[in-house]
Order: C-alpha cells, then sequence, then structure tokens
C-alpha cells in the first residue's frame, strides 16, 4: 500500500488506512472515501468527525441487557410500558432493530453479542449467557423467548440455553421457524420444511 | 471449446466462513474433488434460496462455477441433512468436532474416498451410537490412518520388537508405542498405556464401525484412549482442537445437573 501511494500526502495516507481496517471497505474503496472528503465541504467532515466522537463517547451497553443505549439502562428497559416478565434472546444489538421495526413484541431483550461456535474456539463463557443467567435468576422474568439465529451456531446457543434454564423452572420458548414470507416451497430445504411441519398452526 | 464453466459434486460442509455483508466462504469435503473451497453469495439474507442447503454439516450436491481465484457456488440440493443430528445439542458438538478434526487434517485438494465414506458413515451413525465416545475414538484412529499418522501399536517404535503384555508406553513424538526397556532411554515424553487399552486401540484401528459400535467398551478404557489420541493430535498439529473446549464443557455441565 506505501508503495502504491508515495505521493499522497501522511495525512491522507493514515486516513485511507484506517477506512481501511473498516468491515467491507477495501483499498479502493478507502481511497475513493478520503479524497471525496478532501473535496467536500469542511462541515461535512467535521459533522463526520463530530459523529465518531460521540458514538464512542456517548453510547454504552444497556447494564441489564446489553444492547447499545446512551445512558445506564437502553430505551426498552427504562420504559414502564414493556412486558418485564418476557424475555427475548437475541445473538446482535441489531436484532433488536428487526423486532423492534416488527413492533408486535412488547416484552424486555437480552443480547449475548455472538454465539456459540465450537470449531471457533467460542464457548459459553464467551457469551453474555452468566449474566443472563443472573438476570433470570432476579428478576421477574417467567418466559425466556430464544431469538438466535436459525444457524447451527444459532441452534447450538438455543440447545445450550435451553439445557441451563430449564432447571429454573421458567417457561422457554423458541422463535417459530420455517418457511419465510415471499419464498416458495419448491426450494425450501429440509431442515425448514421439517420444522415448517412440526410447528404447523390452526389455520 | 471443451472446458465447462461449471461442475458438480456431492459434498459435506465442514467449515464457514463469513465474507462482507451477506456471504460465505464454504470449506466443502467431496469423495471425488477431496477438501475444496467455494463462495455462497448472499447466503445470510432470509430469503437465500441455497441457504438451507449450505449450512454447515449439510451433505449437498453442489454446482459451482469456477472463479479466478476461488469458485463460486451457484446450486446445492441436500442429500441428507442429518436433522436428527441437528436437535441434540450432544450430537451436534460431537459432529462439529469430526468436522472440525478432518479439517485440520486434511490437505486441500487431495482426494480420499475412504475419508469421505469415513465422516459420511459416521455422521450417519452418531444418533444410534450407544457411545458416542465409541464412535469419535474410532473417527480420530481412521482419520489418522488415512492421513498417514496411523499410530504404532503393535511393535515398538523403537526397538521392533513385539509388545509383550505389561504396562508399556505411548510416546506421541515416536508415532506410537513404546516398550519399557526403550522408555528408559528418556528420548521421548510418554504416557504409560495399559495392556487392555492397547488392545482396544488396536480393535479401533482395525475394525470396522459396524462391530466397533456393537462392542461394549468399558468407559475408563475409552477415556484413556481420549487421553492418548489428544496428546497425539496435538503434537502432529502443534495446536488444540478448538472444539475440545466445548466438549469438555458440556461434559463439566452434565456432572454438575
Amino acid at each position: 500500500m506505501d508503495k502504491a501511494q508515495p505521493l499522497a500526502t501522511d495525512a491522507v495516507n493514515r486516513l485511507i488506512q484506517e477506512f481501511a481496517k473498516l468491515p467491507g471497505i477495501g483499498p479502493k474503496s478507502a481511497q475513493r472515501i478520503t479524497y471525496y472528503l478532501l473535496r467536500a465541504s469542511s462541515e461535512q467532515a467535521q459533522s463526520l468527525s463530530d459523529a465518531l466522537l460521540t458514538l464512542r463517547q456517548k453510547t454504552q451497553l444497556c447494564s441489564c441487557c446489553y444492547n447499545i443505549s446512551d445512558a445506564d439502562l437502553c430505551i426498552i428497559c427504562r420504559n414502564p410500558q414493556r412486558n418485564p416478565s418476557q424475555v427475548l434472546i437475541v445473538e446482535q444489538p441489531q436484532d433488536i432493530l428487526a423486532l423492534e421495526h416488527m413492533g408486535i413484541y412488547k416484552g424486555h431483550y437480552h443480547v449475548l453479542h455472538g454465539a456459540i461456535s465450537p470449531t471457533e474456539g467460542v464457548g459459553g463463557k464467551d457469551i453474555r449467557l452468566n449474566e443472563l443467567l443472573a438476570r433470570l435468576s432476579e428478576s421477574r422474568i417467567s418466559e425466556v423467548i430464544i431469538g438466535t439465529n436459525p444457524t447451527l451456531e444459532g441452534d447450538t446457543t438455543a440447545m445450550y440455553i435451553k439445557r441451563l434454564v430449564t432447571p429454573l423452572g421458567l417457561h422457554v420458548t423458541r422463535l417459530a421457524r420455517g418457511l419465510p414470507f415471499g419464498s416458495e416451497l419448491e426450494y425450501a430445504d429440509d431442515v425448514t420444511l421439517s420444522r415448517a411441519i412440526e410447528g404447523r398452526q390452526e389455520f | 471449446m471443451t472446458h465447462t464453466r461449471t461442475y458438480q459434486t456431492p459434498a459435506i460442509i465442514i467449515k464457514k466462513t463469513k465474507l462482507g455483508e451477506a456471504d460465505r466462504i464454504l470449506t466443502m469435503y467431496s469423495p471425488t474433488l477431496g477438501k475444496f473451497q467455494g463462495i455462497a453469495k448472499a447466503v445470510r439474507k432470509p430469503k437465500s434460496k441455497l441457504s438451507g442447503h449450505l449450512e454447515m454439516l449439510t451433505y449437498a450436491q453442489v454446482t459451482l462455477v469456477h472463479g479466478k481465484t476461488i469458485d463460486t457456488i451457484i446450486g446445492g440440493q441436500t442429500i441428507n441433512s442429518f436433522l436428527s443430528l441437528r436437535n441434540d445439542l450432544d450430537l451436534i458438538s460431537c459432529a462439529l468436532y469430526m468436522a472440525e478434526i478432518l479439517f485440520q487434517f486434511v490437505p486441500e485438494e487431495t482426494v480420499d474416498q475412504g475419508l469421505f465414506t469415513l465422516l459420511l458413515s459416521s455422521l450417519e451413525c452418531l444418533p444410534f451410537a450407544k457411545d458416542r465416545n465409541q464412535l469419535l475414538r474410532y473417527f480420530e484412529m481412521h482419520l489418522l490412518q488415512g492421513v498417514g499418522y496411523r499410530p504404532e501399536l503393535s511393535n515398538c517404535v523403537f526397538c521392533r520388537r513385539e509388545l509383550a503384555p505389561i504396562t508399556n508406553a505411548f510416546a506421541p513424538s515416536a508415532g506410537g508405542v513404546l516398550c519399557p526397556s526403550c522408555i528408559k532411554l528418556g528420548k521421548h515424553y510418554a504416557y504409560a498405556v495399559s495392556w487392555d487399552c492397547l488392545g482396544v486401540m488396536l480393535f479401533l484401528q482395525e475394525g470396522d464401525l459396524e462391530s466397533v459400535l456393537a462392542t461394549p467398551i468399558e468407559t475408563t478404557v475409552i477415556n484413556e484412549i481420549e487421553r492418548l489420541i489428544r496428546s497425539y493430535v496435538r503434537h502432529l498439529l502443534e495446536k488444540e482442537i478448538k472444539s475440545i473446549a466445548w466438549l469438555n464443557s458440556l461434559k463439566q455441565n452434565d456432572c454438575c445437573h
């Protein structure tokens, strides 16, 4: 990379290198963004740098559900209208955005920040499972809804959570898995189809 | 032009890595191509037609198109999704261990029909095995044999004399068992191995899957063999198999409850 940009100044190179570290941005895209910012108005550059600083200074993890938050408790945990007896367990904070967009679920969440992946060396201790168990034994939660991804890692995590939570005597459910809306039956795989049939409902 | 752009092969998905926003790089094990990689585009999107057919540990007929550096998977049809494995935490953990140890030992694009059959039949038998650990040890012994690291269990690795029915020693760095007089030379770190344990190891090495699964073996012996094979695998790979930590944590959990 140093060879390719002997003419650029240190400041330009530094920004290119920083952008290239971001997911989905290669060296060429990093270069394009950097040169765009050089041409853009100083307000735009200022606004971007402010946004970056605020992101790190004013966000933290919610002390209860580990969602991204601007205070000790996140906006969902603070809301007295939400049902405190239900907790929906998700892998990533982004999953909460998708579920909230739907607007039907009114309970609380718990973010694991990952999923168990034995072959990657990610076990139960590497995700926020101990925090979940501590929360379940203290609060008035009666139903645990497992909302991990329908992947092998998500399934492994779900089965492990069930094993840990069942002795606590709580009601454990899992988000239904079956055919996605707008898809076609002929393309469905065996696992999806078998779960769609097992989980069929009165119509 | 006779060179076709696409090709098909049956394969078991043994590793997946995320790539970019919605893609995955899959490592597959095929009876005709060995271990090979392919890129599966957009499989992390919910409406992907292929995602269900290209999940870890799925046996599928895959279609690929040649690419510059890596081939792209353009089709997949499940042959066996091993459903009964997927619904059991202990079984799927064992299956993941098998996939990982195979991935670590097998070099890319080396065809070995025997190793493919070993993986496929072990995955098929896993839900029905009375003792999963016995099946795992059988898998390890035959995998080691398939990749050229068959441990020597009948004769002393050093003096080549036939082993006597006494306690001998298994030396990972020597690739097999040493007799008591050769251990005294002190050239290799070795673990004591009982005559019974050695007999069972030989049986696992030479027996077929059916007879191994039908023969009850004492848990203490299987655990002893597990310890020996783990140390041998660690010596060969110079690292740990990551899923062992997970298998151990599941065992500990069982003890707690």
